[in-house]
């Protein structure tokens, strides 16, 4: 099996009741890595929000499948456990639950009853996997991102990805916040993912991420589609010449869409 | 329906009721001055809660509670506040009303720790114990009710600890209302003389969910010079009990109190905890949690003030309510003139789990001096979508995901809880009160 297939099919989203997205549609099968570039405003994020099922966001119009499977017929807790995740921007606080617990929490709640992961095993995978990210080790007892730095919350993502090992992973904005040097930490622990079945959505604004991690395929968002797609090399255009020559050629004045200009 | 506001018991009876304990004069003279002011004195003062319709009078008083010769005789509910090992620790088992279990450590004995039910302390150690008997902490004409607990007393415990001396394992006492009638008026009276140190946790439980009767608890905890005490308990009567909790905190010089309370009350309560920071440089941290349910209706005062230059107050109240429970949470930080360089902190928390339940938080700052720091943090609000999103992100369910929220809200206080088994049956309270 080569892993799962995630389509995005003529989705509409509205916020508040202003359209974000006007029509995306995006293919990502197992095995592949595709990125979503743009400038900021023009709906990367509300793209891996609503996949997700993101409360504030509602889908008006199209179709997000998995599989086959209707995924916006389901629960955010269904989502995940049919292989979705998403490494969010801006993962909440919350005080009173360790990180320790709420990560062996998500793992057993994709395992059957009686199935659950032994403690050992666990603790054992959770050490590897933070000295790989080099996470401090006291981070595991400390309550999930309260008073994490911004750098600790997008390790703390990465952290879950590793353990939890969805089908899809949906990074949004991993890189922002981010020094070179985690930066390249970051990288490497999404690179180890890399195989013939895990497929991967990479958000950013950033071409620099992708210096680190070599998309299959490259898609510019503006005004709320997908405007423009590629290969390696278009990423390396924008590096080289930003976004302009695609508005010129696309006759896109204001490349935002919503209220943020 | 008119609700009896007299009690009903007469002046005859108190006498009586001391005499058949041989109790020493001074006490006697108390009880019977306390039953005249009682007719007279107003019932506690709340500004939120109405309590006119409350249970106060309908109650049995002397009900005896049978010893017992081994703890497999005592039901699963209060083994398990036990814990393991339970012949080697520190323990009292009040029965109803009267002592079912004493133990106190030969070693603690003679290092002149003092731990018994009061009667027998009343006898043993008249004067210490007058010394201290709401005479500094809370008095007999506070309120009716005050004065009533004076009058009715039928249960409690003293605890002395000598100057210098280390307690260092927790004493526990486990107040058992195992008579579904039986009215718990019920003293505890806690000495740490100077720069000694204990922990004491107390767990109050009954069963009468038909049944009505009253708890009426004063516990006076005096933290002498440079003593460091640590104070916890788990209140959990059941739905038929109306508690008047009162708990009172007088802290010395280097002096330190925690607090931390589990008020998991399934009756109408009023629960005042003051702590008043005499000595300079004293502390106190006052931690509550609660969990309102059905139709339960409770008021919580939490109040610190500041006599002592450079005290140091934390108030910290967290209170989930669900169904059509209602609660107001009362912090109150009071700097008094001359507390000069103190700190009074309070943060009052509610979430609230269902549309027909009320929660209200009132922070207040009092403050007569200039050079003090002082901060107040209050809100009511419902589980934050973002962080149930966040946690079914990650396959968890909605039921999973709120389940970790609150008790992650409550564990700030529950973590504080001094007896391991104690806290894990706090979180088991807290798990049967909210599910």
């Amino acid at each position: 099996m080569a892993g799962s297939t995630l389509e995005i099919k003529d989705l509409h989203v509205e916020i508040e009741g202003e359209e974000i997205l006007k029509g995306v549609n995006l293919t990502i099968n197992g095995g592949e890595f595709h990125a979503v570039m743009g400038p900021n405003g023009t709906g990367k994020s509300t793209l891996a929000s609503a996949i997700m099922g993101h409360p504030k966001y509602e889908v008006t119009k199209g179709q997000v499948l998995l599989d086959g499977e209707d995924v916006l017929e389901m629960e955010v807790d269904e989502r995940a456990q049919a292989g979705l995740f998403l490494a969010m921007q801006y993962p909440s606080e919350i005080s009173g639950v360790t990180n320790s617990d709420f990560l062996r929490s998500s793992i057993n709640a994709q395992r059957e009853e009686g199935d659950e992961i032994p403690l050992m095993k666990f603790i054992k995978e959770m050490d590897a996997t933070m000295d790989s990210l080099e996470i401090d080790k006291n981070m595991a007892q400390r309550y999930l991102n309260e008073g994490f730095s911004g750098g600790e919350k997008k390790r703390n993502e990465i952290l879950q990805l590793m353990m939890l090992k969805p089908a899809i992973g949906i990074l949004d904005e991993i890189d922002s916040g981010l020094d070179i040097d985690a930066l390249k930490v970051v990288s490497n622990g999404i690179n180890q993912m890399r195989d013939e079945k895990f497929g991967c959505l990479i958000i950013t604004h950033y071409q620099r991420l992708l210096d680190y991690i070599t998309p299959d395929h490259v898609h510019v968002m503006m005004q709320g589609r997908v405007v423009k797609s590629g290969g390696p090399e278009l990423a390396h255009r924008l590096e080289a010449e930003g976004y302009d020559w695609i508005k010129e050629e696309l006759g896109i004045d204001d490349e935002t869409v919503g209220q943020k200009a | 329906m008119a609700v009896e506001t007299h009690l009903p018991y007469d002046k005859q009876y108190v006498t009586e009721y001391s005499e058949k304990r041989n109790e020493p004069a001074w006490f006697k003279d108390i009880r019977l001055k306390a039953f005249d002011l009682a007719e007279e004195l107003p019932m506690p003062k709340l500004e939120k809660t109405r309590i006119r319709n409350w249970n106060f009078t309908n109650f049995k008083h002397d009900v005896a509670g049978n010893n017992i010769d081994s703890f497999d005789e005592l039901p699963e509910k209060i083994r398990v506040l036990l814990g393991e090992g339970v012949e080697d620790r520190n323990i009292i088992v009040v029965r109803n009303n009267d002592v079912a279990y004493a133990k106190l450590s030969e070693d603690l004995k003679a290092k002149g720790v003092i731990f018994e039910d009061i009667f027998t302390a009343m006898e043993e150690h008249s004067d210490l114990v007058q010394k201290y008997f709401m005479q500094d902490g809370v008095s007999v004409d506070e309120n009716k009710l005050t004065a009533r607990h004076a009058a009715l007393l039928n249960s409690g415990v003293f605890l002395y600890v000598p100057k210098n001396v280390v307690v260092d394992e927790p004493i526990q006492v486990v107040f058992w209302q195992e008579d579904n009638e039986a009215a718990l008026y019920n003293h505890v009276l806690l000495v740490a003389d100077q720069h000694s140190q204990v922990t004491y946790v107390e767990n109050y439980v009954s069963n009468n969910e038909e049944e009505e009767t009253v708890a009426n608890i004063v516990s006076e905890v005096f933290a002498l010079d440079g003593a460091k005490v640590s104070y916890g308990a788990v209140d959990n009567f059941a739905k038929g009990t109306t508690s008047y909790v009162n708990r009172r905190g007088t802290v010395g010089r280097d002096a330190t109190l925690e607090w931390a309370l589990g008020q998991m009350n399934d009756g109408n309560t009023i629960s005042e905890n003051i702590t008043n920071l005499m000595g300079d440089n004293s502390l106190s941290h006052a931690k509550a949690v609660t969990v309102g349910r059905g139709n339960q209706s409770q008021d919580f005062t939490a109040k610190i003030s500041h006599y002592g230059k450079a005290s140091e107050g934390y108030i910290l109240q967290h209170g989930v309510m669900k169904d059509r429970a209602a609660s107001i949470f009362n912090g109150i930080g009071k700097v008094e003139h001359g507390a000069a360089q103190s700190n009074a902190e309070q943060e009052s928390r509610v979430l609230m789990l269902s549309d027909g339940a009320r929660g209200d938080a009132n922070p207040i700052l009092l403050i007569d001096e200039d050079d003090v720091t002082a901060g107040h943090a209050a809100s009511v609000g419902r589980v934050d979508p973002l962080q149930l999103f966040y946690l079914m992100s990650r396959g968890i369910s909605r039921k999973e995901a709120e389940r970790l929220v609150i008790h992650g809200f409550l564990d700030p206080v529950v973590r504080e809880i001094p007896i391991e088994t104690v806290q894990t049956q706090l979180r088991e309270v807290i798990e049967g009160k909210v599910y």
